[in-house]
């Protein structure tokens, strides 16, 4: 706790200090001897200096000693651990700053659908408890945990697109093509996380949004504003996350009344049936299983055959 | 060298913040606006009033990209213009209505009496941005748009009545050699404004500030412009920068003469000013 607020705290303390001190590496030539103005600090050097309670093999930092290098760096030392890159594209940020990004994020998606990437960061910011629990229901799992261990990514220069094409109809392989291309989507277009404070639980965000085609697939559900709906409640269902859940509860506000009333009395209640029957979605290795037939993988993982509805 | 709290080369600064400027260019105003909550309007008014420039001004405007000042002048001098062209007419006793016709068409093409403003900014996007604003607002007597780096102008030496920047310097890489761009450009008797964030000397109101700019810019800048890493840039790089009186020292190295500066909002911004004599 005492870190946390010693977290909040830090933007204001040490900043003074850097404040009122001189600038840069190259002060102009014209300022140096100047009386009355006290050049501390020789410059900061090029390379950041190797952390001394960082174990080795850990990721380097993102500033280079910004702060504390007046000799307090012992007190700032160990909150600089939590201030460092964990994984490539990580911005720490302090609780403060998830609460702000959480509200504006939500009313950015909310205002201006097409801001695909405020509702990543809604999900990377209010995805404190969910991830943890949807990560040990992986871990707990042969196959999740496999997944965790190898760490597949689902990207167009990882599939082999021709030979998914090649597979029969009904497969999984044929079908996630086949709804890539109805839908003019790219699975490359996924935000890599930004705002999640563990590298394990950045990976397993960056998993859930490369599934969320397959998820479309095993639905059945296209990528309109109807479609999207339907799968957000049946991922609020199964993962817990919090953005799935107000996308799920926020989203029926753009649709017209048919749609709702199709929504409410068919797609919904489906969705939710079959959210909470089928097994953890995560802890399928889809890479190993473009052969199997969709039908087969609904059945093994307990969804419903998809209602007879026009979305 | 610095890049914000980061340490880069000089050629690395200077790459890093034209891709800075490139990708907020589209957003700039907008973020300006919700960062400053629209104050940053009334400083640049104050700075253009502070100038109180005549018709026949010629003035260079340094990393103007979108504008917001070039036009302010350009508003400024038409009304300083109108009013002249009022108070001539009302000297001129028992007109007849060709007259007055006549001297209308006269100085209908001289609403501006002759004054320009040439904006000059390194980056293209926000020159792009600039063009395409000032085609929106209708503005296109007195002005032009250079592509020019303040380390080292286009221009001729003694050419300029004026010489803003706003909200630039911070961005220059090597500030000393802007500033002697600047006494170079400038006429005799030229002026020097330089509008800039500063240092806050009030201790509880400079918590606030840090706590505002550390927490609340950056998110705006992820939330509305999808871009955290250029505003955290911005926040850093304002507090990288040299206070009033060490930017005061650097201006009269230049050569100026009658350096001062103004703060704005108790040290958030400041003007400084200075003449070429």
């Amino acid at each position: 706790m005492r870190q946390l607020l010693l977290r909040a705290l830090r933007a204001g303390v040490p900043l003074l200090r850097a404040a009122s001190a001189s600038p840069g590496k190259c002060p102009p030539p014209q300022l140096l001897g100047r009386p009355g103005l006290s050049l501390s600090r020789a410059g900061p050097s090029a390379a950041p200096v190797p952390h001394p309670l960082l174990p080795a093999g850990r990721a380097r930092p993102s500033h280079s000693e910004p702060w504390g290098r007046d000799g307090r760096r012992g007190e700032e030392e160990e909150e600089e651990e939590l201030w460092h890159q964990l994984y490539p594209g990580h911005i720490p940020t302090s609780p403060l700053q998830k609460a702000l990004l959480a509200t504006g994020s939500a009313v950015m998606a909310l205002c201006d659908p097409y801001r695909h990437d405020m509702v990543a960061v809604l999900g990377e910011t209010t995805g404190c408890l969910a991830l943890p629990n949807l990560r040990d229901k992986m871990k707990n799992h042969p196959e999740g945990y496999r997944i965790l261990q190898e760490r597949p990514r689902i990207r167009l220069s990882t599939l082999d697109m021709d030979r998914l094409q090649g597979l029969p109809d009904g497969t999984l392989g044929r079908e996630y093509v086949r709804f890539l291309e109805d839908n003019k989507v790219s699975p490359d277009t996924r935000m890599p996380p930004k705002f999640v404070d563990n590298e394990e639980l950045a990976y397993v965000i960056q998993r859930y949004r490369e599934v969320h085609d397959l998820m479309h697939t095993l639905l059945g559900m296209p990528t309109n504003m109807l479609g999207e709906v339907v799968v957000k409640w049946f991922e609020a269902v199964q993962t817990g996350l919090p953005m799935c859940v107000l996308g799920a509860a926020f989203g029926p506000v753009r649709l017209s009344t048919r749609k709702l009333q199709v929504l409410a009395t068919e797609l919904v209640p489906w969705a939710i049936r079959s959210g909470l029957n089928a097994s953890c979605v995560l802890n399928i290795y889809y890479e190993q299983r473009w052969e199997q037939p969709v039908e087969s993988l609904r059945e093994e993982l307990g969804i419903f055959p998809p209602p007879a509805v026009r979305v | 060298m610095h890049f914000g709290f980061q340490s880069v080369t000089e050629e690395e600064r200077r790459e890093k913040i034209y891709q800075v400027f490139e990708s907020v260019a589209k957003k700039y105003d907008v973020m300006n606006d919700s960062m400053t909550l629209g104050i940053h309007r009334v400083w640049k008014d104050i700075l253009v009033h502070k100038m109180n420039p005549c018709p026949g001004t010629l003035l260079l405007d340094v990393a103007g990209g979108t504008g917001d000042i070039a036009f302010r002048f350009i508003n400024y001098v038409r009304s300083v213009r109108q009013r002249q062209l009022q108070r001539k007419l009302k000297h001129h006793q028992n007109l007849s209505w060709q007259e007055i016709f006549e001297n209308y068409q006269k100085d209908k093409f001289n609403s501006l009496g002759n004054s320009q403003v040439v904006v000059c900014d390194i980056n293209r996007e926000m020159l792009k941005v600039g063009k395409q604003k000032a085609q929106h607002l209708g503005y296109s007597e007195g002005l032009s748009w250079v592509l020019g780096n303040a380390e080292e102008l286009p221009f001729d030496d003694d050419m300029f009545d004026v010489y803003t920047i706003a909200f630039g310097i911070r961005n220059v890489t090597r500030i000393d050699l802007a500033l002697q761009e600047a006494y170079r450009v400038l006429k005799p008797g030229g002026r020097f404004l330089c509008l800039e964030f500063s240092h806050v000397s009030n201790p509880l109101l400079s918590r606030l500030y840090d706590l505002y700019s550390f927490q609340v810019i950056p998110v705006l800048g992820e939330v509305i412009a999808g871009d955290w890493k250029s505003y955290q840039y911005l926040v850093e790089s304002i507090r990288r920068f040299p206070p009033q009186e060490e930017l005061k020292a650097m201006i009269e190295d230049a050569g100026f003469f009658k350096v001062d500066y103004e703060n704005l909002n108790f040290g958030i911004v400041a003007i400084h000013s200075g003449f070429k004599l």
